[in-house]
């Protein structure tokens, strides 16, 4: 292993940038003659809009315009889209209600976007927006999940705000599984609603150029090419080629910024109307109210086991929150990216699903880092502790008597697990937490008057969402390949140009390690580009953990293709066949001889082409590849949580944290554990302290820090990390991804440590100290009444 | 934010002049004043910066009392020798007010003139039975508070310095709020004699207010064991997302037990 190649913990090469306050964000973009946009939002969750009278608006100082849905109706602006077509049992198409940028005559949710004020300044669109009179006929709201279908009718196509109901499995195989159960274990569970957070709020810069007729758009994306795909294709901005999407640097985005919203839909059309650049940036409350939330389900759960503890059948009923509206992704979230990961790490025979999806009057709701995963590993992680524990068993035991342990294994529910080695991670993990020193610490928090409590997450998830043709047959409206050009210049130094998107991942490093190990290159001389439809092919973008399976693979593709192409160089030049070059360490060599050329003179040649002609051979060395993988991938792992719970005052501190994940072949240590140690925190802050909520008129009452709880660093303990490493055989690099593990393992494990300290009470996330503190109580009151 | 004009007065009667205008409002800190501002939700014509007036920041001991200029930050406070010295607890409070920028920005007179039912300070300040000094009187803590965000303060009116008693055993403990860190309860406790004081941030409906049942089991035995079994009523305790009244209630027993145990 070279310092800078594959399994290097490089340093972040962006970083010197993003810490020095060099990076180039959307909000950093600013354009000579720029307006602002001003969204006036709704402050109803459900109301018809009767007049809108901005007359007065109008001849405010400094406006420059003012629209309305209308405005958007008549240029023939389309809707937003959902991109993901689900049907419901008796094959009807989900209910997609409409989804105009620009409210069109009744709004749905709080912050349902009534208007867009465009002035010299933001605070004159504000001013501005003040004078906008609308008369609004407020309707009931349906802000409940529970509830939702039989409470006010948020779309008229789906009189009971249903939006579908889906299912999955074989339901006769399992009511007979459950007819034939020794034991049944029953749950119910509540995933949390979250808000995403990202650092970096949304941003949009709308650009028209008169001369050219094209349009540019810098928004704050993870998929460029597919917001220019919508906005292009079903929005009807302009052709692809007249329409430009640029993604800069891009501060987080968690699934949030996956999706084609209003805002930017709305800045890029007004370019042209006002003939100004026109730049949106989100601020924290918009942020809040109108970024995609995630999460959202409410769920019963039966797990059947036979007399030997054997898990025999599992059968899930869920109602699943999608918001206001559907957003881009959201409909295949509760339904594909959720109910295939029922089965979990276990071999379960018969499993069967159903979910209905549905409207309410809140913030629209779609894929959130982990997107589906983490509500099945919840639930799966959930009932099976309490399986074990309901069975007088021990919960790690239970786990490894259940475990798949031959691969390839085809689930009940569409996937084939590829590889994996469940029982390898569970005993490493139970050694680096020291499960049989447990006892012992509970004993000495007993001592201090504190309930100590240990819990399990035996999580598995899929990634890549790929290959483009399965996600087509389950309803995917694009491909979910990606792309790679690798651009070798003529003194050895080479772009690539990616499809992936980075927008924190830190791919600038780790591509370059992939390409610096490959071409034997120092790992300066590779510039990665991505995130500019001008520059870089189509491409899909980033989420799913998909960069280094999918994304990378594709680099890997493009560079099979240029070391086959330089070797047709070397031939020329050291006079051999090119099946007689070989390639290692950035020299090419003929087979047995010491004739041998570096990498970099070899791309010269390629370039002066001085010593093949061009009926033998191509000038130039660049190449590019499109790379659709073949199986999605499955990273695993055991994460294992010791919690330490004051129940004077419902506090839980977590006192340990150990995590064993298999994410096949590793790229960058140091990464991937960076990128453990989010995804935990993002999964601690939504076992412990997030929860977006409404109250009963659809009002969000967490709509800022004051009270929505980020996790913080001293909410967090010290992870102790490990590895375990099965290959992903379906990629070239073996690579599984890492990107979402730590948010989908991590809550089922604090929920399991609470409930083991409290005595096995079921608690509801966020285990805020006040829920803790009362299950604590019910605690005490159960034991003294035995 | 809308438009106002921006003062910033040299003298203390500059600023009383300034701070006696229509819609004048007084700048300190900022950190409850400026964000009010960005959010539209107040229009004040003028601000008045009182950031200029030396004699309003420091500790000093006069006459067996703290004075606290009313432009002492937080981390001022919390890192002065004289309060660690006089009033560990109340050092001890103000290092636990936000993060290091708030306490950096953030004031003492800031603080007790907004009085959010949830900040930390009311609490020291009634315990204690602190006075509170404005350009035109002094007035005892407990004629100050007058409920959530109201004072005694005229229009205008700036407060200059806070003056504590010390020779006090006393101490603060805080329970807070898991998403904004302000106090979800907060007690601060004081022994004044055979008599103590209890103040209770957080948690009252009507703001900051003394904990009669834990005075009375305090008296002539100031320790954490004398409030075993004690409790406060949730009546008139506030309840919302974060707490119910029933939970806030039980909170302010174990806290003001922790704050007798912490104090010196
Ligand atoms: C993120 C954050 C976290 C916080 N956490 C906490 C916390 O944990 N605990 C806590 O107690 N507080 C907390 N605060 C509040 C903060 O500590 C300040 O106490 C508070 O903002 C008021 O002080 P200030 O100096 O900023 O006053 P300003 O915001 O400048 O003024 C507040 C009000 O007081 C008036 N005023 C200011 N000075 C005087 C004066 N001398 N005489 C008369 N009137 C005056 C102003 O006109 C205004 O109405 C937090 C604030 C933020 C932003």
């Amino acid at each position: 292993m070279s310092a800078t190649g594959i399994g290097a913990s490089v340093k972040r090469k962006e970083d010197f940038r993003f810490i020095t306050g060099k990076g180039q964000y959307t909000a950093d973009v600013n354009r000579h003659g720029q307006a602002h946009a001003y969204f006036l939002r709704s402050p109803h969750a459900h109301a018809t809009i009767d007049a809108i009278d901005y007359a007065e608006a109008l001849k405010m100082p400094g406006v420059c315009a003012i629209y309305t849905g209308k405005d958007l109706a008549d240029d023939k602006i389309g809707g937003l889209i959902c991109g993901w077509m689900i049907h419901s049992k008796d094959g009807s198409p989900m209910k997609a209600g409409g989804h105009p940028a620009l409210a069109q005559g009744k709004v749905r949710y709080v912050g349902d976007h009534v208007a867009v004020i465009i002035a010299d300044t933001l605070a004159e669109a504000k001013d501005a927006a003040e004078k906008i009179n609308v008369s609004y006929g407020v309707l009931p709201a349906n802000a409940d999940t529970a509830s939702a279908m039989t409470s006010a009718t948020v779309h008229d196509v789906a009189p009971d705000n249903r939006v579908y109901d889906w299912h999955l499995g074989d339901k006769a195989a399992t009511e007979a599984a459950f007819a034939k159960a020794a034991h049944v274990t029953k749950l119910d569970i509540i995933n949390n609603r979250l808000v995403p957070n990202p650092m970096e709020p949304r941003a949009a810069v709308g650009e028209y150029e008169e001369g050219s007729g094209v349009f540019c758009l810098h928004t704050t994306s993870q998929n460029p090419h597919v917001a220019r795909l919508v906005l292009s294709a079903f929005i009807g901005i302009a052709p692809e080629n007249k329409l430009r999407v640029i993604a800069p640097d891009v501060g987080g985005g968690f699934g949030a910024k996956i999706f084609i919203y209003a805002e930017e839909t709305v800045c890029v059309w007004a370019a042209k109307k006002v003939g100004r650049p026109v730049k949106w940036t989100a601020d924290r409350t918009e942020a809040f109210l109108s970024d995609a939330h995630g999460r959202d389900h409410v769920s019963h759960a039966e797990m059947a086991l036979d007399a030997n503890n054997k898990i025999i059948g599992l059968r899930v009923k869920t109602t699943a929150n999608l918001g206001a509206y559907l957003s881009t992704f959201s409909s295949s979230v509760p339904t594909y990216l959720y109910a295939p990961l029922l089965s979990g790490q276990y071999n379960i025979p018969a499993i069967y699903a159903e979910v209905d999806a549905v409207y309410t009057n809140t913030s629209p709701v779609d894929a959130y880092r982990g997107a589906g995963r983490p509500e099945a590993t919840f639930l799966v992680e959930r009932i099976v502790e309490v399986a074990a524990r309901e069975r007088g068993l021990d919960p790690a035991q239970f786990r490894q008597m259940n475990y798949i342990t031959q691969f390839p294994h085809q689930t009940p529910l569409i996937f084939a697990y590829d590889a994996g080695d469940f029982n390898a991670s569970m005993v490493k993990a139970l050694d680096m937490a020291d499960y049989k020193g447990v006892g012992a610490r509970k004993a000495a928090s007993a001592a201090k008057g504190k309930l100590r409590g240990i819990g399990f997450s035996s999580y598995i998830e899929a990634c890549g969402i790929a290959p483009s043709a399965a996600v087509g047959s389950l309803g995917a409206g694009v491909g979910l390949w990606e792309s790679a050009e690798v651009r070798v210049n003529a003194i050895g130094t080479v772009e690539v140009l990616t499809g992936s998107h980075s927008h924190g991942q830190g791919h600038e490093t780790t591509f370059a390690q992939l390409v610096s190990d490959r071409l034997g290159i120092p790992i300066d001389n590779v510039s990665i580009v991505h995130g500019d439809t001008d520059k870089v092919q189509m491409g899909m973008g980033t989420y799913g953990s998909r960069s280094g399976a999918v994304g990378m693979s594709a680099i890997s593709k493009a560079l099979d293709k240029i070391e086959a192409k330089a070797k047709k160089v070397a031939g020329f030049v050291l006079e051999a066949a090119d099946t007689d070059i070989e390639f290692k360490d950035g020299k090419f060599t003929v087979k047995g001889t010491d004739k041998t050329i570096d990498f970099g003179s070899v791309a010269l040649q390629a370039y002066i082409a001085h010593k093949f002609t061009g009926a033998q051979l191509e000038p130039g060395l660049k190449e590019g590849a499109f790379y659709d993988p073949t199986n999605f991938t499955f990273p695993a792992g055991v994460h294992i949580c010791e919690v330490e719970i004051d129940p004077d005052t419902g506090v839980t501190k977590i006192d340990r944290w150990t995590a064993v994940d298999d994410f096949g072949a590793v790229i960058n240590p140091m990464i991937v554990e960076g990128q453990v140690h989010g995804g935990i925190a993002q999964g601690i802050g939504q076992a412990l302290l997030e929860g977006a909520i409404y109250d009963k008129d659809g009002q969000l009452l967490t709509a800022s820090y004051m009270d929505y709880t980020m996790p913080r660093a001293d909410d967090l303990p010290s992870y102790k990390l490990g590895f375990t490493e099965t290959r992903c055989p379906s990629n070239p690099l073996g690579i599984k991804g890492c990107g979402e593990a730590g948010a989908i393992a991590a809550p089922p494990a604090v929920i399991n440590a609470i409930t083991d300290a409290l005595g096995h009470e079921n608690i509801a996330m966020p285990a805020t100290p006040q829920a803790v503190w009362r299950a604590a109580q019910k605690a005490v009151m159960k034991k003294a009444a035995e | 934010m809308y438009e106002f004009d921006y003062h910033r007065p040299g003298t203390l009667d500059a600023a009383v002049k300034l701070a006696g205008e229509a819609d004048a409002k007084i700048l300190a800190g900022g950190h409850t004043l400026i964000p009010t501002l960005k959010q539209r939700l107040a229009a004040p014509k003028h601000l008045v910066d009182l950031h200029a007036l030396r004699e309003l920041q420091g500790v000093h001991l006069k006459d067996g009392h703290l004075v606290i200029g009313a432009m002492t930050t937080h981390a001022h406070v919390a890192d002065s020798a004289l309060v660690k010295a006089h009033l560990p607890g109340l050092a001890q409070l103000a290092a636990g007010i936000g993060d290091p920028h708030v306490r950096h920005r953030g004031t003492i007179g800031g603080s007790v003139a907004n009085n959010d039912p949830a900040a930390d300070y009311p609490s020291a300040v009634l315990a204690l039975n602190a006075t509170i000094t404005t350009n035109k009187r002094s007035i005892t803590a407990d004629d100050f508070f007058k409920g959530m965000f109201e004072t005694a303060l005229a229009e205008g009116e700036i407060i200059t310095h806070i003056s504590f008693p010390t020779g006090i055993k006393s101490g603060y403990a805080k329970f807070p709020n898991p998403a904004s860190r302000y106090a979800l309860v907060g007690v601060f406790v004081a022994q004044h004699g055979a008599d103590a004081r209890v103040a209770v941030t957080g948690a009252g409906a009507n703001g900051v207010f003394r904990a009669s049942t834990l005075e009375a089991a305090l008296k002539g035995n100031f320790s954490a064991a004398a409030l075993d079994g004690k409790s406060v009523s949730a009546d008139g305790i506030n309840s919302d997302m974060h707490a119910d009244a029933a939970y806030r209630a039980h909170l302010i027993g174990v806290m003001a037990k922790r704050a007798v145990a912490a104090a010196h």
